[in-house]
């Protein structure tokens, strides 16, 4: 795990001085997470990154982890595809269930810290316990929350209402509620394998490897094998440029092989591909990330044409590499992309297809906005701001008022 | 040192994002929200662009007028809305009413008020600001200049812009302090600048350069 310094000539030694400021105005204070495993998933990868710096900053900070059966964990699932907007009906008796485990997890757990913060719906209903405490308690939601199931947003709601604070990640997610809302982005590490500089012969190596031509324009898309990523409107916009500029494409993921719809899919793709010799359609094994660190640096124009999207941290990583970016307006992405200012926002296949020709034909302002695009991921969307933005929400529970002098 | 001598402590802010769950998909629903919003809501949606993106220059739109030009595509009123000379107004109130008056105008000459696609409406944001002081203190020209130097574009963003238009004191920190050591033709330069018209990067340079300038002559 980096140590913060080593993120010093990254932000900027003055940025990391400001989380240790910040930091020290929680002096004493202990924060304790709790969520549903302990590897696997976001949450666990975001709190497992996070952690070992909260401490380096001298936060009390520890990591809980929910006990629950295998049919909790099928309740949580069903609660988490409705969230999704799925209409899944949660029988009565599974809620009851729901609420059982987690009372028994709030009589086993210490839940005395200072700072109590919750992540995701299944140990939600610990906050029961904070009437006997009187601590403070905030919730994070990570999943789409755009258009949940209501019977199950109302069954969360009661639950939701009981925290100080909840906290989404993106504006779209935010509700009528009586609580504070908070908007916290996810991040990405510039230290971690997918992010970190490479030198120009790996990446070299890389599009040797798979065969593809560097000397030619190269358009990419990472994300796994998903009708919501759109790979085939990728392709047919490939095809609408390709008529007036030469280039390649290249779609890149991996998912298919346990989604019961990726076969599917595939051929879709491969249909839609008609063996044209410059589409390459990757296959990822989840341990490459140093391979997409390098398609995504060597590339000409990294395409997200996703029709739904949670955050889009994969625009993140290509915008970090100060790559152009043509994707979709929808979930996070807006966040990210400021159109034509730090990248292209598109509706269509139309729209994608025309951006792709005009950045392929205009390289100083396809550079200008990938600067741009570099820029705002660094100052917004780093591990260091999420760091910051968990520092302000600990101590936001202890304050009031719009403007709060520390 | 005299306790009672002129000094300038460099505070340093930081924003939390808070969700107000309300949102706009027309032109009349927005000005709805405008008019009900709390005031940290108008700051946020005016000035956030200054800071997420302070690297570039020249100034971007504001929240309303972005969200108008590039989703609904009136970009008649996006441009009024981004026209508006945020500099000239002493509190968030007056900015406010102004943001109201350009968007009643239009209403009352619009023949059809476009909605914007599912998923792109607009989201009030407003933010919770926390001050923090920094170890600079400076009881000179000089000092503060060479701090100055040092300190962070938040330092600058708050004593520029929060200080002058969220707080209501009128005009920035930096002029009342030149002001406090006599340097009276310096504050008013500094408070001619219009911020908004700089990054911040560029605006710290050009109140160093404006400070050479005095130190020089």
């Amino acid at each position: 795990m980096n140590d913060l310094k080593e993120y010093v000539p990254i932000i900027g030694q003055d940025r990391v001085d400001e989380l240790f400021l910040l930091a020290k105005k929680l002096e004493g204070k202990s924060v304790q997470n709790i969520n549903s495993t302990a590897v696997g998933g976001g949450v666990a990868e975001i709190l497992t990154r996070m952690m070992p710096h909260l401490k380096q900053l001298g936060i009390a900070a520890r990591w809980d982890v929910m006990k629950g059966n295998e049919r909790f964990f099928v309740i949580t699932k069903n609660i988490h595809n409705a969230l999704h907007g799925v209409p899944i009906d949660i029988p009565k008796g599974d809620l009851e269930y729901f609420l059982e485990v987690n009372r028994t997890n709030a009589a086993e757990m210490d839940l005395r810290s200072d700072v109590v913060f919750v992540h995701d719906p299944q140990p939600i209903a610990l906050i029961e316990k904070r009437r006997e405490i009187g601590n403070h308690w905030a919730w994070r939601g990570h999943v789409d929350f755009s258009s949940p199931y209501p019977p199950v947003w109302d069954f969360l709601t009661e639950y939701i209402r009981q925290y100080d604070a909840a906290v989404f990640s993106a504006p779209s997610f935010s509700r009528e509620l009586n609580i504070p809302q908070v908007l916290i982005s996810p991040s990405i590490d510039p230290l971690a394998e997918k992010n970190k500089d490479l030198p120009d012969e790996k990446i070299r190596e890389v599009f040797d490897w798979f065969g593809i031509d560097r000397s030619r324009p190269v358009v990419t898309q990472v994300s796994r094998f998903d009708y919501l990523k759109d790979p085939v409107g990728v392709i047919r916009a490939y095809k609408m440029a390709k008529r007036y500029v030469d280039m390649q494409l290249v779609l890149a993921g991996g998912g298919a092989t346990d989604d019961p719809e990726g076969p599917k899919i595939m051929e879709d793709v491969r249909r839609e591909a008609e063996n044209d010799k410059d589409i390459f359609v990757l296959f990822l094994s989840p341990a490459s990330d140093i391979e997409i660190n390098a398609l995504q640096r060597g590339s000409t124009i990294i395409l997200q044409k996703s029709l739904k999207e949670g955050f889009g941290l994969t625009v993140s990583e290509a915008l970090w590499k100060g790559k152009p970016v043509i994707a979709s307006s929808v979930g996070g992405i807006p966040l990210q992309i400021a159109h034509k200012y730090s990248g292209i926002l598109t509706q269509t296949i139309e729209g994608t297809a025309h951006w792709i020709k005009q950045l392929i034909n205009e390289p100083a302002f396809a550079r200008r906005l990938g600067e741009n695009g570099h820029e705002h991921i660094k100052s917004n969307f780093l591990i260091t701001r999420h760091i910051k933005d968990y520092l302000l929400l600990f101590l936001s529970l202890f304050s009031a008022g719009d403007i709060v002098h520390l | 040192m005299n306790e009672s001598a002129p000094q300038f402590h460099f505070q340093t802010k930081f924003d939390l994002t808070i969700l107000l769950g309300k949102k706009a998909s027309s032109v009349r629903e927005l000005l709805a929200h405008i008019r009900a919003v709390p005031k940290s809501s108008i700051y946020y949606h005016t000035h956030k662009f200054l800071e997420q993106h302070h690297y570039l220059s020249p100034e971007p739109p504001n929240d309303f007028a972005y969200w108008v030009s590039t989703v609904l595509n009136e970009p008649n009123l996006g441009e009024r809305l981004s026209s508006i000379d945020i500099i000239q107004f002493r509190s968030i109130a007056e900015l406010r009413e102004s943001i109201i008056l350009e968007i009643e105008r239009y209403l009352s000459t619009a023949r059809r008020t476009p909605e914007s696609p599912e998923g792109q409406e607009f989201y009030f944001m407003s933010c919770r600001t926390f001050v923090l002081p920094t170890p600079f203190v400076a009881h000179s020209l000089t000092d503060f200049r060479n701090y100055l130097k040092l300190v962070t574009i938040q330092s600058i963003y708050y004593h520029i812009f929060d200080a002058r238009l969220r707080s209501e004191r009128g005009e920035n920190d930096f002029s009342l302090f030149f002001r406090s050591l006599g340097e009276d033709r310096l504050a008013e330069d500094v408070l001619r600048l219009d911020p908004y018209t700089y990054t911040l990067e560029g605006l710290k340079q050009r109140i160093l350069f404006l400070i050479e300038k005095y130190e020089r002559s």
